[in-house]
């Protein structure tokens, strides 16, 4: 399946089937969850990232169901097909962005995705303190998503930041590579 | 011209403070106020002191924009004061260029102003020259509301608590880039 044809799909999707919500609420909830995390963890940015990945996590291992049951698409044939959906569909219907899928390794199996637009980090500036800079991942809930959807469709992957906007690079850059493909379809791990 | 702007927190709590110069008519966009570098405290004094009447005001006309509120002759310092719907007062001192000793109303008139800097800009109507002109206070709300939608963005941000100080440099920027454009 080419790029154009899942830009086509994610766009008929989320023009027709898709309740829209306010995007402020989501940005102001996101927000607010991540500083209450800050608080909580008491400004340790590595525990926050990791709880935001876990939490993202348990949101893609259901968020998945819900993508296959509104999309309708099939199998993919690679991962490159894997990335475009990801990236075209999954991305636009539930968030309306559209990342661009990049920095292909040789191997076929480590991509980066740009964001031009992310909806969960408008308004937002970090913590002044010197660390968060360097240390937080505003939007880390992401990374969880895509792995928790993925290993649902047999796919271990892992997925990490390696710039944002938020901290004054020039662009969003999340790097995701796959593992492996799950064979023998186990259980996933207790998280 | 000099300028100080001072944002009250509902709680009258002072959460960001900036002086700035005019940047219109060759300005370098420098304060320069009329008191000793040692005495800016007075900018702060003056510009508190005008509160009573933003409290009267506040009620009287129903807009944001408060205009040219107070003036502090001793000084020559005009107060200008916006309003958000939450309480937070936005508040602005103006000080006109100082006049050269031993003419008594000089503004108005370009030959009266004192630098060569600034018998360029100077005319009646200019935003330098005239404090309480309608061009200057028209000046004035475009700078307030340009800064309060600025701040309606900070406000949004999720790691700035109500009250806090505001240390967002891109505020600050922003603050000053309005203030370039508008004053």
């Amino acid at each position: 399946m080419s790029t154009t044809k899942a830009s086509r799909i994610g766009e008929e999707i989320w023009k027709t089937r898709i309740d829209k919500v306010n995007a402020e609420l989501v940005t102001l909830t996101y927000g607010t969850i991540v500083a209450q995390l800050c608080q909580d963890y008491d400004s340790d940015y590595k525990q926050v990232n990791q709880q935001l990945d876990k939490m993202g996590y348990n949101i893609g291992l259901r968020l998945i169901e819900d993508f296959l049951a509104k999309s309708g698409v099939g199998r993919c044939a690679n991962f490159r097909d894997t990335a475009d959906m990801i990236a075209k569909v999954g991305f636009k219907i539930f968030l309306n962005v559209a990342p661009t899928v990049t920095n292909w390794a040789s191997d076929n199996n480590q991509f980066s995705l740009i964001f031009d637009e992310n909806p969960l980090a408008d308004f937002v500036e970090l913590p002044d303190d010197g660390r968060a800079q360097d240390e937080l991942w505003f939007s880390n809930i992401l990374c969880g998503v895509l792995r928790g959807a993925l290993e649902m469709v047999q796919m271990q992957i892992e997925a990490h930041f390696v710039s944002d906007v938020l901290r004054g690079d020039d662009t969003t850059e999340m790097r995701v590579s796959l593992v492996r493909y799950i064979e023998d379809e186990m259980p996933p791990e207790e998280e | 011209m000099s300028y100080y702007f001072t944002i009250l927190s509902p709680t009258d709590t002072p959460i960001f403070n900036i002086a700035f110069g005019t940047s219109k008519g060759g300005g370098d966009g420098i304060a320069r106020f009329r008191f000793p570098d040692t005495a800016q405290y007075m900018n702060q004094f003056i510009i508190h002191s005008s509160l009573d009447i933003v409290e009267e005001a506040q009620w009287i006309n129903g807009g944001m924009y408060l205009k040219h509120i107070d003036t502090y002759p001793p000084a020559a310092a005009y107060i200008s004061a916006f309003l958000t719907p939450s309480g937070a007062r936005f508040l602005l001192l103006h000080q006109p260029p100082q006049l050269p000793s031993g003419t008594s109303s000089g503004l108005g008139s370009s030959s009266l102003l004192g630098s060569s800097a600034s018998t360029t800009r100077a005319s009646s109507s200019s935003v330098a020259a005239n404090p309480t002109s309608p061009q200057t206070e028209e000046a004035v709300r475009q700078f307030m509301n340009e800064v309060y939608e600025s701040y309606v963005k900070t406000a949004m941000s999720p790691f700035y608590k109500q009250g806090m100080e505001i240390k967002s440099p891109v505020f600050r920027t922003k603050v000053t880039g309005a203030g370039k454009k508008w004053l």
